[in-house]
């Protein structure tokens, strides 16, 4: 076969920088192809990943887009804490919208303090003057055999490894700002929320405390805003929106369900997450939730049975002083844990 | 429905005792498959449902109603089946905060106290059927996917228990229908000093009213993963029926319904 002439041809720049082959795969319409995620090998589902891979492979996969993973903390609040920036950081690496809600720290300041990833390579993609320069026949990088992939960077690029799902990150290291700020953040300080009025005209007393209104009310806002319940027309491509609620339930909330032994809203966190399970059904979103319960100290608050009764696994965190003195690592234990049969039979992803 | 569950009780959609309260309870572990099942057999034995759907959303179901063989969608439309769906309209309550606007069927959201009348309001309108006008469908069901979960959200053991011996009242024994109802009990092995756990004390009230309970449950050896659990099938001796009967059952849920076996005759073990 004689060979081409070699300026002949569309000009390089046209054709994506980063793929070796034009080849693509012929998708399914139904499914929708969200960065970041997957269907589930056991039913299909969308699933995302918690940042944590050994923790995914445990709770079969991923989390399920619509549905809440409930983080009891432990002691210190540092295997909790590092898990939800796991999640948040796994969401920035994935191009996902953040929410974060805290009351003790400025979601800011938890942003800033996310873990790094890392990634495969360290060549960036070569831009368009680099190509341009590279295709000049007289240079001495011109290739005569393999002509064809000569426009492509000679590195594979950082892009292929945010195709994957699950990442690795160094937890000695913070994330590098510019990365951290190419995602969308929403924040919820609670210090920068609180009203000074009160509920106008409350008829009868309201289930929960102005604090957690005031989240699920912005929490809502957020949602149908930026169009994750389906509002807006798809006019962008679609998205997930990873929600952090921090340390939900401590008397920073104003809830007094960690401080007394018989609370006034006993059951103002449940009736919380009942709404935000609500929302969460109703909009491509995944929510990671901490919650102090080692605080609680009234069991019959109806909180230990409304946790396993949502479809979530519970993850408890028991950290003893003890096991610093012994030498051990500390463990997380992870109990409460089944595999439910029909669990993630919530939302097929064909309906969102 | 699941062929298997319907010889273990005898009944099929073309022939079931009529007046039943089934009792569907689960401890560690979930039984919304059996709800899953009843909501099939009814629609496809031509009853008029009302279901309570408090804890998941109308796709869950629709979507594994569609594995079974049952269009829920169409059900709705054609009016046979009338769903409540509890977490969208809980939604409406706890953002807005304010009464007035929308139904009272949630109504337990806003101040907890008061019971579940609302929702009892809700099952009494739609479980008579369409007066004049509509097909004629069978006898009423009602069909309650977790009534533990306002024992959560703040309402007492009492008003729940109130609201089933009302619903029972209504459907069971005035109308001839029947009625299903999950109860999920998360009772802690380790320490129980306190007796009068709101699940647990809902449960045995529960089964003191019912006619037919399934209780499920894991294995107590653990976690196999051909055998996902054991179902305890209790019928429950009424004045001129039978003495109370006792089967214990295994169970494994698959991809489109679930197989039930005596223990230790499960496919992978022969």
């Amino acid at each position: 076969m004689a060979a081409p002439n070699m300026s002949v041809g569309k000009p390089t720049a046209d054709r994506l920088p980063c793929n070796t082959t034009s080849f693509q795969k012929k998708s399914r319409s139904k499914l929708v192809s969200i960065p970041g995620t997957r269907p589930s090998i056991q039913n299909g589902q969308l699933i995302v990943s918690t940042g944590v891979t050994s923790l995914d492979y445990v709770i079969g996969g991923g989390l399920a887009v619509g549905t809440l993973l409930l983080i009891e903390e432990d002691r210190y609040d540092s295997y909790s804490r590092m898990l939800l920036k796991y999640f948040l950081a796994e969401g920035v690496v994935c191009g996902h919208e953040l929410y974060v809600a805290s009351a003790q720290d400025h979601p800011n300041d938890i942003l800033q303090e996310l873990p790094a990833p890392i990634l495969d390579d360290i060549a960036s993609p070569k831009t368009v003057e680099d190509q341009a320069k590279s295709c000049d026949p007289e240079s001495q990088d011109a290739m005569k055999i393999a002509w064809r992939y000569q426009h492509l960077p000679k590195v594979q690029t950082a892009l292929a490894s945010s195709s994957r799902f699950g990442h690795y990150y160094d937890v000695s290291k913070t994330m590098d700002p510019e990365i951290c700020q190419a995602a969308r953040c929403h924040g919820f300080y609670l210090p920068e929320h609180s009203t000074a009025v009160t509920s106008p005209t409350a008829t009868g007393q309201s289930p929960m405390p102005e604090t957690y209104s005031s989240l699920l009310n912005n929490l809502q806002e957020v949602v149908h805003r930026e169009g994750f319940d389906g509002s807006v027309p798809q006019t962008k491509s679609r998205n997930i929106l990873r929600i952090g609620l921090h340390s939900l339930g401590s008397a920073l909330w104003g809830d007094d369900l960690c401080c007394r032994e018989n609370p006034s809203h006993g059951h103002a966190l449940t009736t919380f997450l009942y709404g935000l399970r609500a929302m969460l059904r109703s909009s491509l979103s995944v929510a990671v939730v901490t919650v102090p319960s080692h605080l609680i100290q009234n069991r019959d608050t109806g909180m230990f049975p409304a946790l396993p009764g949502t479809p979530n696994p519970v993850l408890r965190g028991s950290m003893d002083n003890d096991a610093f003195s012994d030498g051990s690592d500390p463990r997380l234990s992870l109990s409460g844990l089944n595999t439910k049969p029909f669990i993630s039979d919530s939302l097929p992803p064909s309906t969102l | 429905m699941y062929a298997e569950l319907n010889s273990i009780l005898n009944t099929s959609p073309d022939s079931f005792k009529p007046g039943e309260f089934i009792l569907v309870s689960d401890k560690h572990t979930d039984a919304s498959f059996l709800i899953h099942h009843f909501l099939s057999f009814y629609l496809r034995a031509g009853c008029k449902v009302c279901f309570l759907g408090l804890v998941q959303s109308f796709s869950h179901y629709s979507a594994i109603s569609q594995r079974l063989g049952v269009s829920l969608t169409q059900a709705r439309e054609k009016g046979q089946l009338v769903f409540l769906e509890g977490l969208k309209e809980s939604l409406g309550v706890l953002l807005q905060g304010e009464a007035s606007k929308g139904t009272r069927t949630m109504d337990f959201l806003r101040d907890p106290s008061s019971g579940l009348r609302g929702l009892y309001d809700f099952v009494r309108d739609n479980v008579r059927g369409a007066v004049g006008g509509g097909e004629e469908w069978g006898t009423p069901v009602l069909l309650v996917d977790d009534l533990s979960v306002v024992l959560s959200l703040g309402v007492s053991v009492g008003a729940a228990l109130d609201f089933s011996h009302y619903c029972r009242a209504t459907v069971c024994s005035e109308l001839q229908g029947s009625m299903v109802m999950l109860v999920r009990c998360e009772a802690e092995d380790e320490e129980e000093e306190s007796d009068d756990e709101g699940s647990e004390q809902l449960l045995r009230g529960l089964i003191h009213q019912c006619s037919l309970t399934l209780q499920v449950q894991g294995l107590p050896t653990g976690y196999c993963r051909d055998i996902h659990g054991q179902v305890e099938v209790c019928w429950r001796g009424q004045c001129d029926r039978q003495q109370t009967q006792k089967k214990l059952f295994q169970y494994k849920v698959h991809d489109k319904g679930a197989s039930f076996f005596a223990r230790g005759m499960s496919s992978a073990v022969l």
